[in-house]
């Protein structure tokens, strides 16, 4: 029976999300081809129990390679570990998310396994009569969606979003089988070291992953009046995001920017105040779901990308919905 | 220390036009520049080559017409360059365009650090920098937003990661990908200009770099694209207009009643 492997991250013990929405997109897939759908984990020690939630979440199997040495992320061992599992056990196709992790290890891979690999896919489907994997990626600035496939090659490779798809509802019933594979002595590469993890902010802003995200451009005129969209985003529990102008102003850090040269972002929910639309903001959103736009001006770009847009006046129409998402979530009367 | 970039030349704006039937980017009358995100590259390489000496060689694979960026690079501190431009390597996706740069790179031999941008803007894959570092089996860190310490042997660097920043140990030779936040771009100078206008850029073909023809090109790539669709840009949301003095109250209200009929409150 053809495998498919989703490629399932962790931390400290515990499996990210990744893994599940991942299991979410293999499932349909598998069902479709009729393969099994395998998640590789390729981390620290973890225990059979945390392992359990894969199946729950659609797995069928679970190939685990354990050790302390691949606690954290290196490229090259990371790589090798999965290139041999690949060519032991020869899945069909291997879906990895695109993360820092995801992005760095699957185009490696790809070149070790000599096959075929597709970025970011928003769409995957199996090809009738070849089972070929389908996939659909937005390129050139989102100006297109291409769809790639990889004929003659093998395993099928792709990367895709986080955040892209949910994970299933969890099924405590399904169960799986756990394959245990030991750490192989020569697959560890000992050129690179991990020396830590720093971090800058104590919410270090992720906005890739984020469902909510409330940014702010050249309209927001200074750094202190972002202060109103952290109020804004503490109700949705939103990240805050940036325009490249905003953080070329130095009002937000280069880890919030939105756009072709900062992040390509897919929340559920966009909100943004202030920021004009330029083609590379408007590249980097694409995706989102539901975009909100607010600016003073009528003919800026935004609103022809936006869902819901507001023409007027941001310092008097946030402070306006603060207050309103405030008394909601105090429960206070409609009426005042 | 010797350091070699790899740059690409992209469309100056993400607004092609596109030709709908061939599915292709009509390239006539658009501007092109060098990928914004390869400038951090070009300005990280050229910070430590003002620090530690040696050279800058640039590495480009398109049309003959990619000397143009090749020779901005010249202008920002670049010392050589090298365009990869045969007919045989049109269509390459990533897996092709590694294989050949990386060919190109070990032609070259002697050097210390690859250093290439996150991604380019008009493929947008981020996968060409791994690629290239797996052809030649070398160490990598991707998304580097800051190079702490170099000596002869050694680089300490941090990686911008969902986490925060990790922080790397690696060995020299090895390859980099960075993120913007590590450097502010210089811009060209006079003399940096009138250097470009005078060198003479090689052109490396395939039978030069003596590759294997089933790796290039459009038929050595392993991904083949099937369809091509046009996604519309315009949402067609509803837009509304504060006017008056409860403009701004019945606005949020109708964005409150937006957000709850989409359940996003």
């Amino acid at each position: 029976m053809n495998e498919l492997w989703t490629i399932a991250e962790q931390k400290n013990g515990k499996l990210k999300s990744v893994s599940f929405e991942l299991l979410s997109r293999g499932r349909k897939l598998a069902d479709e081809m009729n393969a099994k759908l395998c998640s590789v984990l390729i981390g620290g020690p973890m225990k059979d129990e945390t392992l359990q939630e894969l199946f729950h979440r659609g797995a069928d199997m679970a190939y685990v390679v354990e050790d302390e040495r691949l606690e954290d992320f290196i490229v090259e061992t990371h790589s090798n570990v999965l290139t041999d599992l690949i060519e032991t056990y020869k899945p069909h196709t291997i879906l990895a998310a695109a993360t820092t992790s995801g992005r760095t290890m699957m185009p490696y891979v790809a070149i070790k396994v000599n096959t075929g690999l597709t970025a970011d896919c928003t769409e995957l489907a199996i090809e009738e009569g070849t089972n070929h994997l389908l996939q659909t990626r937005p390129a050139i600035g989102g100006n297109i969606m291409a769809t790639i496939k990889t004929p003659n090659h093998s395993p099928q490779m792709a990367t895709v979003r986080p955040k892209s798809s949910r994970p299933l509802p969890e099924n405590t019933s399904r169960s799986g089988e756990i394959l245990r594979v030991k750490l192989k002595e020569e697959l560890v590469d000992a050129r690179v070291k991990v020396l830590g993890i720093r971090k800058d902010e104590e919410e270090f802003a992720n906005i890739e992953e984020a469902d909510v995200i409330v940014s702010g451009g050249k309209g927001m005129k200074k750094e202190e009046n972002f202060g109103m969209l952290r109020d804004l985003a503490s109700h949705f529990n939103a990240v805050i995001g940036a325009s490249r102008d905003a953080v070329d102003r130095g009002w937000a850090t280069y880890p919030h920017q939105v756009g072709l040269s900062g992040k390509t972002v897919s929340p559920k929910l966009y909100i943004c105040a202030g920021v004009s639309g330029s083609i590379q903001h408007l590249a980097g959103i694409k995706t989102a779901e539901h975009i909100v736009a607010i600016n003073s001006d009528p003919d800026a770009n935004i609103f022809q990308v936006a869902d819901f847009g507001i023409v007027g006046d941001l310092f008097e129409v946030i402070p306006a919905l603060n207050k309103k998402l405030e008394m909601e979530k105090g429960g206070a009367p409609d009426e005042i | 220390m010797n350091i070699i970039i790899p740059i690409k030349q992209v469309p100056e704006t993400s607004n092609v036009k596109m030709d709908k039937e061939k599915g292709t980017m009509i390239r006539d009358g658009v501007q092109t520049v060098i990928n914004p995100l390869d400038l951090y590259a070009l300005e990280t390489g050229i910070q430590l080559k003002e620090k530690f000496g040696g050279k800058i060689t640039v590495i480009s694979m398109g049309p003959p017409s990619a000397t143009k960026a090749l020779k901005e690079a010249i202008a920002m501190g670049c010392d050589d360059a090298v365009l990869l431009s045969d007919k045989k390597f049109a269509g390459s996706d990533t897996w092709a365009t590694s294989y050949t740069i990386s060919q190109s790179i070990k032609e070259m031999g002697d050097y210390d650090l690859i250093i290439a941008g996150e991604r380019a803007t008009d493929g947008d894959t981020g996968q060409v920098g791994p690629g290239i570092a797996a052809w030649l089996d070398l160490p990598l860190a991707t998304y580097v937003s800051k190079i702490e310490k170099v000596d002869e042997t050694e680089l300490v660097v941090e990686r911008l990661v969902e986490e925060g920043y990790q922080k790397l140990q690696m060995p020299m030779p090895a390859l980099l990908t960075v993120v913007k936040e590590i450097s502010h771009p210089r811009l060209p100078t006079l003399r940096g200009k009138k250097k470009a206008r005078v060198s003479e850029i090689p052109i490396f073909t395939a039978e030069k770099m003596n590759l294997k023809p089933e790796s290039l090109g459009l038929n050595g790539s392993p991904t083949k694209v099937v369809k091509i669709d046009f996604p519309t840009v315009t949402r067609g949301g509803t837009v509304v207009k504060v006017e008056g003095e409860t403009g701004v109250e019945e606005a949020v209200d109708k964005l409150l009643d937006f957000l709850k009929r989409k359940e996003l409150i």
